[in-house]
């Protein structure tokens, strides 16, 4: 059953379709519908070629080389960090932190300045809608410390009920950490409001930008948030790095995470003086390919345009919500006021697994499971859902697709 | 890629949507649970024991329609069964459907084990393997009789 209208440019002023050429795994695996974006986002031949291209011309250790080689190799390095620097909009590329992706970006501001400057009693309030890496660390904090690890609960539609999140915050709450967009969910979350509430008690701010980075504009300085962490590889970059901004002053009272090379000024085996953010930050070698390929990445999506990939991925969204709730059986996970780029089912009498191997059989890539959000579905009542993601290159032919193949698997396991 | 009929023989369909035995036996002998955290499945098996043969086995849980299908067969296959038998069977299956050396069963057994057949299509799957495979680890805990959690991670 094919419905709906075909519009040749989509909206967002780019042609989805036209695009694919541009990713190479579509060229190698034809027919293929990705719609799993959200684990991770197929990559640009303009990043596979950069990362390809620097290994082959340009590559050295950073830092640490006078000859030409290795000072070009720094200039590449620095240069990424200042593409990421315009793409948050940051006030400096100090407050840059390359890690190897936004669950690490979290454990640092976890470890260095959870460590340094929480004790117990103190509290770190996060939401129902955060994934693993937005949890387990602060359980981690919470069994080291005694600090208090709070909760907001979600409201009957599926997003951040603020008036809770409003009642939980107190002078005790130190840090708010919250997810911008919910991974399992798509549940965008009024992060102004939330860090606006945050800030009026005094509590610093983490924002987990997994789902966000790629979707729409994020600007730092703008928002007010203390700390944003996003994923490379999410973000149609390299997998192995990932980003943690942190606000001048946050990063310079900070210590240390890990030692090593990189990050220190002056070794003695009495004492050593470590380096100013980021590079306190980035003990050892980096990944210099990773961060130059993140660069890439940026460019590919600046050129796009990000006011155009969230309108893109808005229309598609809203596309995705009419085709599949007219699939009788089929129950879309509630994501609140509103929904960005993710569409989180399920279909009755259909376990999420047969029909993510349903799908497959279809070409359609969709995950299937808890999306490393156990707390939350078991909170919306599944203990596993199927995921559909977008990314710039999904169009609503590939909903279509989507859609006929969930008719199909409903067929076929009919009771 | 092979056809997903295969995979989803009716006879799977059949025991996914109505599974055999699927009920609590009160009065077990012996009792555990598995749990794929992967997929968020969970199957209890419950066994009844006189002597050393299987007096009565049954399961709960929720999953996929390959991990019902699978428990379903597997409580079939075994009522009547000794322990060494159960787990001979046992053995063979996950032979087959994880592509090792299955070995061969005497007579009666043998024909249990063609009973499982159908199952052995996820090996061609390996993310289902595990799907097959759950509620027989299940029933290997429940025999060691420790009434704890398998976990297939």
């Amino acid at each position: 059953m094919m419905t709906a209208s075909r519009r040749s440019v989509c909206p967002g002023g780019f042609d989805s379709r036209q695009l694919r050429h541009e990713f190479p795994i579509f060229t190698n695996n034809p027919g293929l519908v990705f719609l799993d974006s959200g684990a991770s986002a197929q990559k640009p031949a303009s990043v596979i070629d950069c990362v390809a291209d620097y290994y082959r011309t340009d590559y050295a250790n950073v830092h640490r080389g006078v000859y030409r080689l290795s000072a070009r190799s720094t200039e590449l390095f620095e240069e990424a960090r200042e593409k990421v620097r315009r793409f948050l909009n940051a006030a400096e590329a100090s407050e840059i932190v390359f890690v190897r992706g936004a669950t690490e970006a979290i454990n640092l501001v976890s470890q260095s300045w959870g460590a340094a400057f929480l004790k117990a009693g103190d509290e770190v309030l996060i939401s129902e809608l955060e994934h693993h890496s937005n949890i387990v660390p602060w359980q981690m904090l919470r069994d080291s410390l005694g600090i208090g690890l709070v909760v907001a609960p979600i409201d009957a539609t599926g997003g951040l009920d603020l008036a809770k999140f409003e009642a939980l915050l107190s002078p005790s709450t130190r840090l708010v950490a919250l997810t911008h967009i919910a991974n399992a969910t798509g549940a965008l979350v009024p992060i102004e409001t939330v860090i606006r509430l945050a800030h009026r008690q005094g509590a610093k701010v983490l924002i987990d930008g997994c789902q966000a980075a790629p979707r729409l504009p994020v600007d730092v300085q703008a928002l007010g948030c203390d700390f944003y962490a996003f994923s490379g590889h999410k973000t149609y970059g390299p997998t192995g790095i990932g980003v943690l901004y942190g606000r001048r002053e946050l990063l310079s009272a900070m210590p240390p995470w890990q030692g090593g090379g990189e990050m220190i000024l002056n070794v003695t085996f009495e004492k050593t003086e470590f380096q100013d953010p980021p590079h306190r930050f980035e003990a050892g070698t980096p990944d210099i390919s990773g961060a130059i390929g993140l660069g890439a990445a940026i460019d590919f999506i600046e050129a796009l345009g990000r006011g155009s990939i969230l309108e893109h991925e808005e229309a598609l969204t809203g596309y995705g919500v009419d085709r599949l709730s007219r699939i009788s059986g089929l129950q879309l996970l509630g994501a609140g006021q509103r929904r960005l780029g993710i569409l989180s089912f399920d279909l009755e009498g259909v376990h999420p697994h047969d029909l993510a191997q349903v799908l497959d059989q279809h070409h359609v890539a969709v995950r299937a499971g808890h999306h490393c959000a156990q707390p939350l579905l078991e909170s919306l009542g599944y203990p596993a859902t199927t995921r559909a993601s977008l990314g710039v290159y999904n169009d609503e032919r590939d909903i279509d697709r989507l859609a006929e193949a969930i008719e199909t698997a409903r067929e076929m396991f009919r009771r | 890629m092979m056809d997903l009929r295969e995979l989803y023989q009716d006879i799977i369909l059949d025991h996914g949507r109505h599974p055999r035995n699927f009920r609590k036996i009160e009065q077990a002998t012996h009792f555990a649970h598995g749990h794929n955290p992967l997929c968020g499945d969970r199957v209890t098996v419950y066994l009844s024991l006189g002597g050393d043969r299987i007096a009565d086995v049954a399961f709960q849980g929720r999953g996929c329609a390959i991990s019902t299908a699978a428990a379903s067969l597997m409580t079939e296959v075994l009522k009547g069964k000794t322990i060494d038998e159960a787990r001979a069977l046992f053995a063979q299956f996950h032979a087959r459907v994880t592509g090792g050396e299955p070995g061969v069963l005497p007579e009666p057994l043998a024909e249990d084990a063609e009973r499982l057949e159908p199952l052995t299509g996820v090996k061609a799957y390996p993310a289902r393997v595990k799907c097959a495979t759950l509620s027989w680890h299940a029933l290997e805990a429940a025999l060691q009789g420790d009434g704890g959690t398998v976990k297939t991670e």
